[in-house]
């Protein structure tokens, strides 16, 4: 005999309201909750694009069929993949369904007095029964009261109740979590992310043509950047002297805040950054830059500047390219450089200490094709050299040059450079906030006791007892307090 | 005195700290071992299972010992510490060895500050042993001569960020500890009557108790550890929030504990499972301190390692 289940049929409304309430349900949050945990793990282990894009692109040259993989279930964007930000939405759509009637509810609650004084206190906790001696009633409201109870007052009966604190700091707490989310919202649609390297003496425009690498929010435009400028006065790095480790980092700035104001002398150190309104300017990184001169045969210069290399070492050995796409034929010097020179046999020039003590310029001159012209991005710190040939190799220290078959290259002098990030994010003060409320509220959910106490005189006897509504202690010890202040000692 | 012989009187108290935690570890294994006593062989109890008894009041003596080597311990690794943050002029939490002292210190601490209300004694032994391992590995394999802090650790944040972290991991590791004795009792009891040496030890309901309050207390603790670390970094790395491997961990390590949280007050999970749900949550803390600080890549590389 085959017995055939007959589900209920259900309506568009129900399956709503039933994949509704199985959403809200605590459990499902629980679940949500662990696979969020759960699912923040690869992106701690395996390379991500917006942390470290070389070291992704690193992990695509050793491990090229796994990064195919990963690549697909975007494992290199763990924190904006599809599946990370299902699991997040879903879990704030089950904490709103939660949150918003139990707010309601208790909004409701916290007018409301407390129930009546149950029949039968005998049942309650911590029970107490002894002989009335009049006026229990009127000491136990101005204590209650005094302790700041809420009370509902009978004929014969008292019942108070406090603690409703710990509701509120709990509710408190999920709302903020929502407002550190909108925070995070707003600062992707309306931020402003950029960065710049500037050597010393060089001066920042705040246009998006002046940044090396600048990403706008989905809703944030080019014309919403504010008009400052950024002087690099000077720039003075400390190290140890015994571990090369950096001790200080101070950057000298002169800013003016838009065209026309006040020049400002200002100085910007790791932990404390330029203000503009809701832009700030971050010191991120620092290296040096060769100060370089190339001349034609006929003493035309065809370059000049500062080139910023880019640091290999705790030591500041730097590399970097001088590309002259000016010269006839084009010229390249694949260079390195180290502030203070030593020689290793197996790796050649190295650097013993960050400081400028022996600062020398190694370089090879290339002659040919730079391949700037074939719309191919290049790194700026190399020279692709398959269409050149060697002409030149040499190295210099400040204020000498070097004569060869093209014309003269001249070392004048060395500069520092640093990396400003300008970053310009107006939802941070909204998750700030969360933050701060969702603090206070924990607090006040976690170290808040909800408690009833009733008292009753019937038949000349007082009767006492009390609820814990939370597992907390503490009750006992009121209660006895209760008592000893109603028998009057 | 000198930074050079700061630093030097900070090692010498280090070591004794080191000694007197020894002292402290036999004494408690001395207490727990002495107290099962083995009735003397007679005419009666021959042929039978021999009937262990445990008392302790002939250990009673030993208990009280390593109670006062603990806390004088406690006294030569804080005044350790001390010395170690005057030697380097700063506070004394630059690099892993440094982390690793003032989490011992902290973990004592936790211990120390539980046993005025709680008769915890009976975890000594693992208490004193966990913290012997924590500065021995720190002063073999972590060392690191007494250096100023690098630009970026050059902050008032420093102090707040780092101080509750380190206290919500002391916290969070005691709670460890007691949820694993926890899960080991139950085992236990599931086989039968507890072991001898064993019945000093307090029921399983206090146990679930006990770890599930030392979490409550801690976790608004963790969050402002996190949000406080989260303001620094906007101040220092110009972004509040970007999951660098150590910002993710602290994340999982709050996440972990809130599901924990909310499975004993809402869903109203006790014993096992709470206890295995704890222990999840504190081994995420622990990975991230071991993990990221040595093998981990991102912004909070720090040990100096």
């Amino acid at each position: 005999m085959i017995e055939e289940t007959q589900l209920p049929e259900l309506g568009a409304i129900a399956l709503v309201r039933y994949f509704w309430r199985q959403l809200t349900s605590m459990r499902t949050a629980l679940v949500l909750l662990l696979l969020l945990a759960l699912a923040a793990i690869p992106g701690s282990l395996i390379p991500q694009n917006a942390q470290n894009p070389m070291a992704v692109s690193d992990y695509f040259k050793s491990h090229r069929a796994l990064a195919i993989w990963f690549e697909r279930f975007s494992l290199f964007d763990v924190y904006s993949s599809p599946w990370f930000s299902a699991i997040y939405i879903l879990l704030f759509i089950s904490l709103i369904g939660c949150v918003l009637p139990r707010s309601f509810e208790h909004l409701h609650a916290a007018r409301a007095l407390p129930p009546k004084t149950p029949k039968n206190l005998a049942r309650m906790e911590l029970f107490q029964t002894w002989s009335s001696s009049g006026n229990e009633l009127e000491i136990a409201k101005t204590w209650l009261k005094a302790k700041r109870f809420r009370i509902l007052e009978s004929e014969d009966s008292l019942s108070a109740e406090k603690g409703y604190l710990r509701e509120t700091g709990n509710l408190f707490f999920h709302i903020s979590l929502i407002l550190i989310l909108v925070g995070v919202l707003i600062g992707g649609l309306f931020g402003v992310r950029g960065s710049a390297i500037l050597s010393q003496g060089e001066r920042f425009v705040n246009n998006a043509t002046s940044y090396d690498t600048i990403s706008f929010g989905q809703i944030s435009r080019e014309s919403s950047l504010p008009p400052f400028t950024i002087k690099i006065d000077k720039f003075v790095a400390k190290y140890n002297t015994l571990t090369s480790a950096p001790e200080d980092y101070t950057l000298y700035v002169t800013t003016v805040a838009k065209p026309g104001a006040t020049p400002k002398q200002q100085v910007v150190k790791v932990n404390s950054p330029l203000t503009f309104g809701s832009t700030r300017v971050y010191l991120q990184a620092n290296g040096y830059s060769p100060i370089v001169t190339v001349q034609d045969k006929k003493g035309n210069v065809t370059f000049q500047g500062p080139v910023p290399f880019l640091p290999q070492d705790g030591n500041l050995r730097s590399i970097g390219a001088i590309k002259v796409p000016d010269g006839n034929p084009q010229l390249g010097l694949v260079s390195s450089f180290v502030p203070t020179y030593a020689r290793s046999s197996n790796q050649g020039a190295i650097s013993v200490f960050p400081e400028l003590l022996d600062p020398k310029l190694l370089f090879s001159i290339w002659q040919g094709d730079l391949g700037l012209d074939n719309g191919v991005p290049q790194s700026v710190y190399r020279i692709d050299t398959s269409k050149m040939k060697q002409i030149a190799l040499s190295s210099l220290k400040p204020g000498e040059f070097l004569k060869f078959s093209e014309g003269t290259v001249t070392f004048e002098d060395v500069v520092p450079w640093v990396n400003l990030q300008i970053v310009s994010d107006p939802g941070k003060s909204y998750s700030l906030i969360g933050g701060i409320v969702a603090i206070l509220g924990l607090l006040a959910s976690l170290f808040t006791r909800r408690r009833r106490i009733w008292i009753r005189v019937s038949a000349g006897e007082i009767q006492v007892a009390g609820l814990a509504k939370n597992g907390a202690p503490g009750l006992a010890i009121e209660m006895s307090e209760f008592v000893a202040k109603l028998k009057g000692n | 005195m000198s930074a050079q012989d700061w630093a030097y009187l900070s090692n010498y108290a280090i070591y004794s700290a080191m000694a007197l935690f020894t002292l402290a570890f036999f004494g408690h294994a001395y207490e727990t071992a002495w107290a099962v006593r083995t009735p003397l062989a007679s005419a009666e109890t021959e042929g039978n299972l021999v009937a262990k008894t445990f008392d302790n009041s002939r250990t009673q003596k030993a208990m009280r010992i390593a109670t006062a080597m603990m806390i004088l311990g406690f006294a030569f690794l804080f005044f350790g510490v001390i010395a170690r943050g005057i030697s380097a002029g700063r506070v004394p939490w630059g690099n892993m060895y440094e982390f690793s002292i003032t989490g011992a210190l902290a973990f004592t601490g936790a211990y120390l500050f539980a046993l005025r209300k709680y008769d915890l004694r009976w975890l000594g032994v693992l208490v004193s042993f966990s913290v012997l391992l924590t500065l021995g590995t720190a002063i073999t394999l972590l060392y690191r001569a007494s250096a100023p802090l690098v630009p970026a650790l050059k902050s008032t944040w420093l102090v707040i960020h780092v101080s509750a972290a380190i206290i919500s991991g002391g916290v969070f590791l005691l709670a460890n500890v007691i949820a694993a004795a926890y899960l080991y009792l139950d085992n236990m009891e599931s086989k039968g009557p507890r072991k001898v040496w064993a019945q000093r030890l307090p029921s399983l309901e206090v146990l679930d108790q006990l770890s599930y309050r030392l979490v409550a207390f801690v976790f608004p603790l963790w969050t402002f550890a996190v949000i406080a670390g989260a303001i620094w970094a906007e101040s220092a790395w110009g972004r509040y929030w970007g999951w660098d491997p150590k910002e993710t961990w602290a994340f999982i390590t709050w996440v972990a504990y809130a599901a924990y949280l909310h499975a004993r007050v809402t869903v109203g999970w006790r014993g096992r499972r709470a206890a295995w749900l704890c222990l999840l949550a504190g081994s995420t803390f622990l990975f991230n301190y071991v993990y990221v600080n040595v093998w981990g890549t991102g912004k909070h590389t720090y040990s100096g390692l």
